[in-house]
C-alpha cells in the first residue's frame, strides 16, 4: 500500500516543483489575486460620494437656505452652483458636469408653512450604479429636513418611470425625476460596458494569440524571410479580427435594441465610428502584447492580466470612477475602455454628439496612433 | 547468460519469450493501423522494430506497452497479457522516447526520485541506485542542474538509465538517438549492449539504418504488416542487399503503388 | 568561379553560450552544399543568419553578393527557405499552403507550375488534404514546393530529412540533385552523415565550429591512421576485446561491422588486418573477419570531434 502513496507523493512533489519553477506564471498567479483583492477593495463602493449637486432657486428664503445648507454640510454631496432658473441645466447634464439638481418652486418657505411645498429633484442616472443611490441620498436628506419619520412618508412612483412624489402629511412633496433612464433599467446602462468588454476580448486577446500561435508553430520564420513587411504581416493578421469585432458591435447593438429595448438616443453612425476607433486601439494593444510574448499562453496571461482585468475594474464599466479613491482615478484615464464607455454612454443614453464628445474621441485617436506606431516598431523583422 | 549479441536463430531459444505477439491487430474505424502482426522477442535480445512513420509502429508499440487495447489478436509482454493486464505490463517494463522522457525543469536527482517513487521503489533503493547511475554516467557534477540545461547526449543517456532504474526485464526505446552526435549515438548503443548482456530485453525503434545493423534481430513494418523478420544477416541475404537500408527501401517501394498504374 | 555564399568569421551567442564561433565557408554557384553536424552544432543558427532572420554578433556573410544585414529586403525576395520541422500551416490544405506562399511573393501556382511540377506533381493528388494529415515524405515535398514557388536564386533547407524514413530521404535527395543539375544553388543541413556523399561539397560542423570542408570523397585520405572493419557474430564481445588491444585508438560500432582505428599512423593496414584477426581468434572469436577499409565521413567526423572511444 505504501507503494501507492509513495508514488502519489512523488507525483505531487513533481507538480509542485513545476509550479515553483515557472517563475512567470507563478508571479501572475500570486500577484494577480492580490492586486485584484486590493483593487476590488478600493473600487467596490456601493456608496456613492461627491455627488455634484446644483440648486435652482428662483427666490431665496430661509427654508431654501436651510435645506441647501444641509446639502452643503453633508459629506455625500458637493454643491457646484446655484442658479435662478433651470436654463443652464440641460447643457450641464449633457456635458456631465453635474450629477443632480434640486429645484425649488418660488415661495418655498411660505408653502412649507402652509403645509405643502414642492421640490423637483433631477438625477443623472446614465451610470447604472450611481443613479439609484444618488436619488436615495437626496430623498433621505430632504426627509430629514422635513422632520418626518420614514413611516409617515410614502414614495409614490409611477411604474415605468415618471416623476415620483414624496407625499407627506406635512412638508415637502418631492418629484424625483430620473433623467436619462426613467425606468432605471440597469440592463440598458450596462450595454456600453459590455460592448467594450467584448471588443477587448475579440480584438486584443484573440489578436495576440493569433500572432504568437504563428511563432509557436514555426511558420513565422517563413513569413519573416519573405518580402512581407512587418506592417503587412500585422495588417494581414489583424484584418479578420477587425471585421469580426465590428460584426460583434452590430450584433450587440442589435440584440440590445431588439431584445431588450435599450434606447438609442444618439447617432448610430457616430457610435459605429467610435467603435471602430476603439477596435483599432484594442487591436494595436493585442499586437503589442504579441511582440513581447513568446507563447500563446504568455500572450493570453498578459492580455488578461494587463488588459482585460484593468478594463473591467477601472473603466467605470461596473464600478463608478467617482467612488474610487483619489489616487486610483488617474489610472482609469490610461485604460482605453474608460473613454469608450464615456462615449458610448453619451451617444446611447444622453444622445449627445461629437460636439460634446470631441475630447474623449481625441484621446482615443491619440491612443490609437501611439499604440499602432509602437506595435509596428516593436514587431521585429527578425527573430531576436 | 549472455543470450543476446551471440549468433541467433530466427526464433529465440527455449524458455518463455520476453515478448510474444500473435495476430495483433488494431483498427480505427475503417482504417487498419496494425494488421495481424506476429513475432517473438527472446529474453536478453536487442530487437529492432523498423518502419516508416505511419506504417503502424507507434500504434504497435502502444499496444505492447499497455497504452492501447488491441482490436483483436493477443500479445504477452513479460508474461502479462496486454489486454487483460495492462497495468502489470506497465509495471514490468521501462520506456524511453525521443519526444519526451525527463522533466526538463527538474534536476537529474529529482527525476530519479520521481520515477523511483512512481515505480514503487523504496527510498534507500532509489538513493543507492541513483547514486550509482550518476556515477556511471559521470553526471555527479551535473546532479544539481536542471536537465534542460544539459547537452542532448547527456540527457538521452540519463533518460535511458532512469528508464532502467526499477530494473525491468524489458525496456522499450522509441527513437532514442535522434539528433545526437555520432559518438554519443554509439556510446548509447554500447549502453544498450551492456544492458542486454545483463539479461534485459531491449525493444528499439530507429530511423538510423546503421543502428538497425546493431540489433540481434529486427522486423520491418510496411502499411501495418510485418514484411521482414530475422537477423540483419539473414535479411540482407534474403533480399540480396548490401545493407538493411537497401532492404528497407526495396520493401517500402514494393508497397508504394506506381503512379502510372491503371 | 563566383561564390553564392561567403561567410567570414561569423559568431553568434545566446545567453553567453556561443552558438557559432568564427565560422567561415564559401558555397559556389550551382553547388549542392551540405552542412553536417548533430543537434546543437549551430546549423540552424547559421542558416537563420544567412536568411536574414538573425543578426550576427561578429563577422560577415554575403548571399548572392548581397550583405545579409544591409540588403535584407532584397535578399528575402531571392532566397527560398525551408526551416526545420517544415513550418507548414497544418490546418490549411496542400493547395492553400502553396498558393499562400506564391501570393506572398507576388506570383501564382499556375505561373510557376512548370518549374515546380517535378515535385508538386507527386503531391498534387492530395491537393485538398490538410497539411497536418500528410506523411513526413509528403510534407517534405510540400515544403520544398513552397520554397521553390517564387523562383529563388538559392535554396536554403534546414534539416529537411530529419525524422523522415529512409525511402523518403533518398527520394528527397534525388529531387535536390535534379534541381542542382538545373542550375540552382542549394545549401542543406542534415544530422545524417551518410547523406554527405549526395552533396558536391560538405562542411562538418560541431559545437559552433567548422571542423572541415571538402568533397565527401576527399575526407578519407586525411584520416591518417589505419582503419579496419571487423565483422563477427559476438559483436559486443569483440568490441570489448578490441578495446583491450595495446594499440587501439578507438573502436566503434558501425552498422554491421566494428570500426577499429589503430594508434600507429605508419602501420600498414593490409598487414594489420590479419594480426587483429589472429588476436581475436585467440580471444575466442573464431568467426571474426577483419579487413582494411577507407575511412568514411562519419569516421572522419568522429575523429575530428575529438571524442574519447
Amino acid at each position: 500500500m505504501s507503494d501507492v502513496t509513495g508514488a502519489l507523493l512523488g507525483f505531487v512533489r513533481k507538480e509542485t516543483r513545476h509550479i515553483l519553477r515557472d517563475r512567470q506564471t507563478l508571479f501572475v498567479l500570486l500577484m494577480l489575486p492580490l492586486v485584484q483583492v486590493l483593487l476590488f477593495g478600493f473600487v467596490i463602493r456601493t456608496d456613492v460620494e461627491n455627488v455634484r449637486v446644483g440648486f435652482v432657486v428662483p427666490a431665496s428664503d430661509a427654508a431654501t437656505g436651510e435645506l441647501i445648507a444641509l446639502f452643503r454640510g453633508s459629506d455625500l454631496f458637493t454643491p457646484v452652483g446655484t442658479w435662478p432658473t433651470a436654463a443652464p441645466l440641460p447643457d450641464l447634464f449633457e456635458r456631465g458636469a453635474i450629477d443632480q439638481v434640486v429645484m425649488f418652486a418660488p415661495g418655498f418657505a411660505d408653502d412649507l408653512g402652509r403645509g405643502g411645498a414642492r421640490l423637483f429633484v433631477v438625477t443623472d442616472a446614465s451610470d447604472p450604479n450611481t443613479g439609484a443611490a444618488m436619488r436615495t441620498y437626496a430623498e433621505s436628506l430632504i426627509r430629514e429636513y422635513a422632520g418626518q419619520g420614514a413611516a409617515d412618508l410614502t414614495l409614490v412612483s409611477r411604474p415605468g418611470g415618471g416623476p415620483g412624489t414624496l407625499a407627506g402629511t406635512s412638508g415637502i412633496e418631492t418629484r424625483v425625476r430620473i433623467r436619462f433612464d426613467p425606468a432605471l433599467e440597469s440592463r440598458n446602462l450596462f450595454v456600453p460596458g459590455l460592448i467594450a468588454l467584448v471588443l477587448t476580448i475579440v480584438s486584443a486577446l484573440m489578436t495576440s494569440i493569433a500572432i504568437t500561435r504563428e511563432k509557436e508553430r514555426g511558420t513565422m520564420e517563413v513569413l519573416l524571410v519573405s518580402p512581407l513587411r512587418p506592417w503587412q504581416i500585422i495588417v494581414g493578421k489583424v484584418a479578420p479580427y477587425l471585421v469580426l469585432a465590428f460584426v460583434n458591435v452590430l450584433t450587440a447593438l442589435g440584440a440590445a435594441w431588439l431584445a431588450f429595448g435599450v434606447p438609442f438616443r444618439g447617432s448610430v453612425t457616430l457610435l459605429l465610428l467610435e467603435s471602430l476607433l476603439f477596435i483599432i486601439v484594442s487591436l494595436a494593444l493585442g499586437v503589442f502584447i504579441s511582440t513581447r510574448a513568446e507563447s500563446q499562453r504568455a500572450a493570453m496571461l498578459a492580455a488578461i492580466a494587463g488588459l482585460l482585468l484593468p478594463s473591467t475594474l477601472l473603466s467605470g464599466m461596473i464600478f463608478p470612477i467617482g467612488s474610487m479613491p483619489g489616487w486610483l482615478r488617474p489610472f482609469t484615464n490610461v485604460v482605453p475602455a474608460t473613454w469608450f464607455i464615456e462615449i458610448a454612454r453619451g451617444i446611447m443614453l444622453k444622445g449627445v454628439g461629437l460636439a460634446y464628445l470631441w475630447q474623449e474621441t481625441l484621446i482615443l485617436t491619440l491612443m490609437a496612433v501611439i499604440l499602432t506606431t509602437a506595435s509596428v516598431r516593436a514587431f521585429d523583422a527578425r527573430l531576436s | 547468460m549472455n543470450a543476446g549479441a551471440t549468433g541467433l536463430p530466427t526464433v529465440p531459444e527455449g524458455g518463455e519469450p520476453a515478448i510474444r505477439s500473435r495476430d495483433l491487430t488494431r483498427r480505427f474505424g475503417d482504417f487498419t493501423a496494425v494488421d495481424a502482426v506476429t513475432f517473438e522477442v527472446g529474453v536478453g535480445e536487442v530487437f529492432g522494430f523498423l518502419g516508416a512513420n505511419g506504417a503502424g509502429k507507434t500504434t504497435a508499440i502502444r499496444m505492447l506497452t499497455g497504452l492501447l487495447a488491441p482490436t483483436s489478436g493477443e500479445a504477452t509482454v513479460a508474461g502479462h497479457d496486454v489486454s487483460a493486464e495492462p497495468e502489470a505490463v506497465k509495471r514490468s517494463i521501462g520506456y524511453m522516447s525521443q519526444r519526451f522522457s525527463l522533466y526538463e525543469d527538474m534536476t537529474p536527482r529529482e527525476n530519479i526520485e520521481l520515477y523511483g517513487g512512481i515505480y514503487g521503489l523504496p527510498s534507500p533503493v532509489i538513493r543507492d541506485r541513483g547514486a550509482r547511475l550518476l556515477e556511471r554516467l559521470g553526471l555527479e557534477s551535473a546532479a544539481g542542474k536542471r536537465v534542460g540545461s544539459l547537452p542532448l547526449g547527456w540527457k538521452q543517456k540519463l533518460a535511458f538509465s532512469v528508464a532502467l532504474l526499477h530494473e525491468p526485464g524489458i525496456v522499450f526505446l522509441d527513437e532514442p538517438t535522434g539528433g545526437v552526435d555520432p559518438i554519443t549515438r554509439r556510446q548509447f548503443w554500447e549502453m544498450i549492449y551492456e544492458t542486454a548482456a545483463d539479461g534485459t530485453t531491449v525493444f528499439v525503434t530507429t530511423h538510423y539504418m546503421d543502428e538497425a545493423e546493431y540489433c540481434d534481430r529486427l522486423s520491418i513494418m510496411v502499411a501495418g504488416r510485418i514484411v521482414a523478420l530475422g537477423t540483419p544477416t539473414e535479411l540482407r541475404r534474403e533480399h540480396g542487399a548490401p545493407s538493411i537500408e537497401d532492404v528497407f527501401v526495396r520493401l517500402a517501394r514494393q508497397d508504394a503503388s506506381p503512379p502510372a498504374a491503371s | 568561379m563566383p561564390s553564392d555564399v561567403v561567410v567570414r568569421d561569423l559568431s553568434r551567442r545566446f545567453d553567453g553560450v556561443a552558438a557559432l564561433d568564427g565560422v567561415s565557408l564559401d558555397v559556389r554557384a550551382g553547388e549542392l552544399f551540405g552542412l553536417i553536424g548533430p543537434d546543437g552544432a549551430g546549423k540552424t543558427t547559421l542558416f537563420r543568419i544567412l536568411t536574414t532572420l538573425l543578426l550576427p554578433d561578429e563577422g560577415s556573410a554575403e548571399v548572392l553578393g548581397l550583405d545579409v544585414v544591409a540588403d535584407m529586403w532584397e535578399l528575402r525576395r531571392r532566397i527560398g527557405y525551408m526551416p526545420g520541422h517544415f513550418s507548414l500551416y497544418t490546418d490549411l490544405s496542400v493547395e492553400e499552403n502553396l498558393s499562400f506562399f506564391a501570393s506572398v511573393f507576388g506570383t501564382t501556382i499556375a505561373a510557376q507550375y512548370d518549374r515546380i511540377a517535378p515535385i508538386y506533381r507527386q503531391i498534387e493528388p492530395f491537393a485538398d488534404r490538410r497539411a497536418g494529415a500528410l506523411s513526413g515524405g509528403m510534407k517534405q515535398k510540400l515544403g520544398l514546393s513552397c520554397a521553390l514557388v517564387h523562383e529563388p536564386d538559392i535554396l536554403v533547407l534546414d534539416e529537411p530529412t530529419t525524422g523522415v524514413d529512409a525511402v523518403s530521404r533518398r527520394e528527397f535527395w534525388d529531387m535536390l540533385q535534379a534541381l542542382r543539375d538545373g542550375g540552382l544553388t542549394i545549401v542543406v543541413s542534415t544530422p545524417y552523415m551518410d547523406e554527405a556523399d549526395r552533396c558536391d561539397r560538405v562542411a562538418l560542423i560541431d559545437d559552433g565550429r567548422i571542423l572541415r570542408i571538402d568533397t565527401a570523397a576527399a575526407f578519407g585520405p586525411e584520416y591518417g591512421r589505419p582503419l579496419l572493419a571487423v565483422r563477427g557474430s559476438d559483436r559486443y564481445g569483440m568490441l570489448l576485446a578490441l578495446r583491450r588491444l595495446p594499440d587501439a585508438e578507438s573502436v566503434y560500432p558501425f552498422g554491421a561491422a566494428l570500426h577499429y582505428t589503430d594508434r600507429r599512423a605508419d602501420a600498414d593496414p593490409g598487414a594489420l588486418a590479419p594480426q587483429v584477426a589472429g588476436a581475436l581468434a585467440a580471444a575466442g572469436f573464431a568467426d571474426a573477419e577483419v579487413e582494411a577499409i577507407d575511412p568514411g565521413i562519419e569516421d572522419v567526423f568522429m575523429s575530428l570531434m575529438g571524442g574519447t572511444p
